[in-house]
C-alpha cells in the first residue's frame, strides 16, 4: 500500500512537496482552505531577481502535482493522535488516518490598516505590495489606473521589525520586493520620482545587490533611510509622507501620488490553530517552532510531523521550494527506515 | 478619503463613559483664557441635561504644567494628583472628569504608571498620608470633559436652536477639529477614536451639522508645547508650528476651529494675531482670522446662548463672521459690556488682523 | 516693525517637493555613480580634513540630493583633493573626479 502523506496548505511549498512525493511513489493529500492552489505566489506577477512570471512557476507546480488527492475549500476540523499515526478530520466530513503530516501553511500578509498612521483604507492613494502585484496582473485598480502619477513612495518594514505591531521579525523579502516593484513602476512611469523609505536594506540573496545598484544607477530610484512617521492627505487627494532622513539628521516630507506599503509576513493563525491541536510548540515570533533552527528546520519535535516553507518564518520562493524537497526527503528516509 | 475606513477605527476606540455622577476638576488656565467655557460645561450638564456634577473648591492644579516644563519631578505631580483623588473619594464619587487635556493626560499617565509600578503607588500613598493625612481610591472612570459632551452630543443636537450650517447657502460649515496632544497621543485607547483619527470633536461637529476638515497637519501640535512657549527664547518655535498648521489648513477655507484643550484655542487664536502683525497674513475671509472656539463655546452657541455671555469677546479673532454665517443674533453694542452692562472699555485693534 | 521679539523661524526640514532635481540629474549624466553611494562612511573615515572640518563626500552627495546645496558647498570647500576617499570607496566611486564635476556643474550657483 502506498503511504499517505497529508499536506496542509496548497501553496508553492505544498505543491512542490506533493510533486516530489508523487515521484517517490507516495500518495499525497493536499488540504487547501481556499478555492484555488498556489497561495500568495499565485497572486504575484513577477518574481525577483530574474522577473520570472509567477504564473509560470505556479502552473508548473500544479501540473506536476495534479495526481495528488486535492481537497479545495477544506479546512482541518480537528487532528488527534492515535498510537503511531494521526486522525485528521476535514471540514468536508472526510477523515484520514496518516502517519505523516506536512505543514505547508505559509504566512499571512500583515494587515496594513493596523498601522493606523499610514492611512491604508483611509487615504485613497495608499496601497500595499499585494495590491500593486494585483494591478500588475489585472491593470484594474482605480487608485493607479488612469491617474497622473509623478511621485511614488515605498515604505519598507510595514508590520515587520515592529514590536508595536507584535512582529519583531524581519520579513526578509520586502526590501528586494520594494526594489523590484519600484523598478517595475519606473518602467511604467519613467518621469516619476520614486522614493524608498527603509530602516536597513537587507539584500542578502543572489543578485539582490545588483538589483539594488541597478535601481539606483539605471532607474534613479531614491533611497531614504528613515521610517515613515505619518501619512496624511492634501486637498488634491495626494498623500504627504513625513519621515526623518536619518543620514541627514533632518525631518523630511514629500508629496506623493501613490504610496506602497510593504506589508510583511506574519504567522498564519490557521497554522497556529491546528498546531495547538497537536500541542506543537510555537516560536517567540508566532511561527511554528522547528525542532532546531540550524540542522532540522523541517522537523517538528513530534514524530511524523514536518514543516516546509513560511510556516516556520519568512522565506523566499527558492528557499520554500528547497525546504519542501528537504522535508519530502526526510519523510522518505523515515518511511524507508521503518520499512527496513 | 475613505470615510468607512475611519469609522472602522472609531469603532475600535470607544471608551466607556458613565452617564452621570461626575467629580469635576477645573483647569488652571482656562478660566482666564476662556472664562465662560467651564461655566457653560456645568450649566449644560446640570441645567440642560440634568446631570449630577460635583465640584470642590479645595482642588488645586494637577501639576501638569510644572511637570511638562521639567520643574517638578513626577513623584511630586503624583502626590498632587493623589490629593485630588482623595478629595473625590471624600466627596463620595468614583467618576473623575478633568476639564484640562494636560490634566487628563497627566491622570492617565499616572494611573498607567501605578498599574505598571505598584510600588510607586504605595510610595505616593505614604507621601500623601505624611503630607496631608489623606487617603484615596483611584477613580473607576476617568474622562476628559469633552468625552462627556461627546457622549451627550446628540441630546444637545436635539435641544439645539442653531446648526453648524451656513444660513445663506444651506451648506454645512467647514470645521477644523484640533485635539490636544495629551488627550490620546500618549495612550490611544483612552481617547474616543484613538490617536491618529480622534473622533471626540469630529463626532460633535457631525451631530451639530458641520463638515469635518482633515488637512495634512491635522495631527500637529498647536504650537504651545509648554517649553516652547513658556521659555521666551523658544517662542518663535511655538509660533512657527502654529504657522505650519494654518498654512496647511488654509486651502480648505475653514469657517471655524473647534478645540478641546486649554492651550490650543489660546495659541491658535492669539498667534493668528502675531502672524498677521509680523507677516501681514490672515487666514479668514476679508482680512479676518479663523474663529477658534472651545467645544463648550460651540455647544453653547448651538444651544442658543448669547455669544457675549459665552465670552467670545475675549477671543482675539473676531467671532462675528461665524455668528453671521450661522445666523446667531448678537448686539455689537454689548460686546464689551460686563454682566452688569457696564462698559469694560475697548481693546486696541490690531493693524493687520481685522476685528471689531 | 516686530514688536514681539520673536518671529516665524525658517524650517530646516527637508521638503522634497521643493528640491531642484535638474542639476543633480545633470551631474548624474557625467557621474552616473553619484547615486550609488550607500552611505557606509568610509570616505569621511579616511578623510584627513574630516576631523577638523566635518568634510564628508557622503554628506555632500546627500545634501545635493536633498536640496541643501549651501551646506554641501560649505563642506566641499574643505576638500584638499587628496583622493584617499577614492581609494577606500567600496562601490568604486571616483570621488575625486566626482567632486571636480560637482564644482563644475554647481559653479554658476556658487559664484552668485
Amino acid at each position: 500500500m502506498k503511504e499517505i502523506v497529508v499536506i496542509i496548505g496548497g501553496g508553492i511549498a505544498g505543491l512542490e512537496a506533493a510533486s516530489q512525493l508523487l515521484k517517490l511513489g507516495y500518495s499525497p493529500i493536499i488540504v487547501e482552505k481556499s478555492d484555488r492552489l498556489g497561495g500568495h505566489v499565485a497572486r504575484w506577477n513577477r518574481l525577483f531577481p530574474d522577473m520570472t512570471p509567477a504564473q509560470d512557476l505556479v502552473s508548473e507546480l500544479i501540473a506536476s502535482s495534479k495526481d495528488a488527492n486535492i481537497f479545495l475549500n477544506t479546512e482541518i476540523s480537528f487532528i488527534n493522535r492515535l498510537k503511531d499515526s494521526y486522525n485528521i478530520m476535514l471540514s468536508n466530513g472526510i477523515s484520514i488516518i496518516s502517519k505523516y503530516i506536512l505543514y505547508t501553511t505559509g504566512f499571512r500578509l500583515f494587515e496594513a490598516q493596523k498601522k493606523e498612521e499610514y492611512g491604508y483604507g483611509i487615504y485613497n492613494q495608499v496601497i500595499t505590495n499585494a495590491d500593486l502585484e494585483h494591478w500588475f496582473n489585472t491593470n484594474k485598480d482605480d487608485r493607479i489606473s488612469g491617474k497622473d502619477i509623478k511621485s511614488i513612495g515605498f515604505v519598507h518594514c510595514v508590520g515587520s521589525r515592529d514590536e508595536k505591531a507584535r512582529n519583531s521579525q524581519c520579513s526578509k523579502v520586502c526590501c528586494i520586493t520594494a526594489i523590484k516593484q519600484a523598478i517595475e513602476l519606473k518602467e511604467k512611469y519613467p518621469e516619476a520620482e520614486i522614493y524608498c523609505f527603509y530602516m536597513d536594506l537587507r539584500l542578502f540573496g543572489k543578485k539582490f545587490e545588483d538589483f539594488y545598484t541597478k535601481a539606483q544607477r539605471d532607474h534613479g530610484i531614491h533611497f531614504i533611510r528613515g521610517r515613515v512617521s505619518e501619512v496624511s492627505e492634501n486637498i488634491n487627494g495626494q498623500v504627504i509622507v513625513k519621515a526623518e532622513d536619518t543620514l541627514a539628521g533632518k525631518p523630511l516630507k514629500v508629496t506623493l501620488d501613490l504610496l506602497v506599503l510593504m506589508s510583511g509576513m506574519v504567522c498564519n493563525p490557521d497554522s497556529t490553530k491546528s498546531a495547538s491541536m497537536l500541542s506543537l510548540p510555537i516560536d517567540s515570533d508566532g511561527f511554528l517552532k522547528s525542532s532546531d533552527n540550524v540542522f532540522h528546520i523541517t522537523s517538528s519535535p513530534r514524530k511524523g510531523i514536518y514543516y516546509a516553507g513560511a510556516c516556520t518564518g519568512p522565506k523566499t520562493v527558492p528557499e520554500t521550494l528547497a525546504e519542501a524537497r528537504s522535508a519530502v526527503l526526510e519523510i522518505h528516509s523515515t518511511i524507508t527506515g521503518e520499512a527496513r | 478619503m475613505i470615510y468607512q475606513g475611519k469609522q472602522k477605527i472609531w469603532s475600535d476606540y470607544q471608551k466607556e463613559i458613565p452617564d452621570d455622577h461626575w467629580y469635576y476638576v477645573r483647569s488652571c488656565i482656562r478660566q482666564n483664557f476662556f472664562p465662560a467655557s467651564e461655566k457653560m460645561f456645568l450649566e449644560i450638564c446640570r441645567d440642560v441635561l440634568g446631570k449630577d456634577v460635583h465640584e470642590n473648591e479645595h482642588h488645586t492644579t494637577c501639576g501638569g504644567i510644572a511637570y511638562h516644563c521639567d520643574t517638578i519631578p513626577q513623584e511630586t505631580a503624583m502626590t498632587i494628583v493623589a490629593r485630588q483623588f482623595a478629595l473625590m473619594t471624600e466627596a463620595g464619587y468614583e467618576n473623575y472628569a478633568a476639564s484640562c487635556i494636560t490634566s487628563f493626560g497627566n491622570y492617565t499617565e499616572i494611573l498607567e504608571t501605578w498599574h505598571e509600578f505598584p510600588e510607586l503607588e504605595t510610595k505616593i500613598r505614604e507621601l500623601l498620608w505624611k503630607s496631608c493625612r489623606k487617603e484615596f481610591k483611584k477613580p473607576k472612570y476617568l474622562a476628559h470633559t469633552s468625552d462627556l459632551i461627546y457622549k451627550f452630543r446628540n441630546e444637545i443636537a436635539e435641544k439645539a436652536k442653531f446648526r453648524l450650517v451656513n444660513k445663506e447657502t444651506g451648506e454645512p460649515l467647514r470645521v477644523v477639529e484640533h485635539i490636544g496632544c495629551h488627550y490620546s497621543k500618549m495612550f490611544p485607547s483612552k481617547g474616543v477614536g484613538g490617536a491618529e483619527y480622534p473622533y471626540v470633536l469630529a463626532g460633535m461637529i457631525e451631530s451639530w451639522g458641520g463638515n469635518v476638515i482633515d488637512y495634512p497637519e491635522r495631527r500637529h501640535c498647536c504650537g504651545y508645547g509648554f517649553r516652547q512657549y513658556h521659555v521666551k527664547a523658544n517662542r518663535s518655535y511655538s509660533l512657527s508650528n502654529t504657522y505650519k498648521k494654518f498654512e496647511s489648513m488654509e486651502p480648505y477655507k475653514p469657517d471655524m476651529i473647534i478645540t478641546n484643550c486649554p492651550g490650543c484655542p489660546y495659541f491658535l487664536d492669539r498667534w493668528q494675531y502675531v502672524i498677521a502683525e509680523t507677516e501681514g497674513k490672515t487666514y479668514g475671509q476679508n482680512g479676518f482670522g479663523i474663529p477658534v472656539l472651545t467645544y463648550e463655546e460651540v455647544a453653547g452657541l448651538v444651544l442658543g446662548y448669547d455669544p457675549w455671555d459665552l465670552g467670545l469677546q475675549l477671543h482675539q479673532v473676531g467671532a462675528e463672521p461665524l455668528l453671521d454665517k450661522i445666523g446667531i443674533e448678537y448686539n455689537p453694542e454689548d460686546k464689551y459690556k460686563g454682566l452688569d452692562k457696564k462698559d469694560l472699555m475697548r481693546p486696541e485693534l490690531p493693524t493687520n488682523l481685522k476685528c471689531f | 516693525m516686530n514688536i514681539f521679539g520673536f518671529r516665524i523661524s525658517p524650517s530646516s526640514a527637508i521638503n522634497l517637493d521643493n528640491v531642484d532635481k535638474e542639476r543633480f540629474r545633470e551631474l548624474c549624466r557625467i557621474e552616473p555613480d553619484a547615486v550609488r553611494c550607500m552611505a557606509c562612511g568610509s570616505c569621511s573615515a579616511t578623510c584627513p580634513a574630516a576631523g577638523f572640518s566635518g568634510m564628508s563626500v557622503r554628506k555632500v552627495l546627500l545634501y545635493l540630493q536633498r536640496g541643501k546645496e549651501e551646506e554641501a558647498f560649505k563642506l566641499m570647500s574643505n576638500c584638499m583633493l587628496c583622493g584617499k576617499c577614492t581609494m577606500v570607496c567600496p562601490r568604486g566611486i571616483n570621488t575625486r573626479h566626482l567632486i571636480l564635476s560637482i564644482c563644475r556643474i554647481y559653479d554658476k550657483e556658487e559664484k552668485k
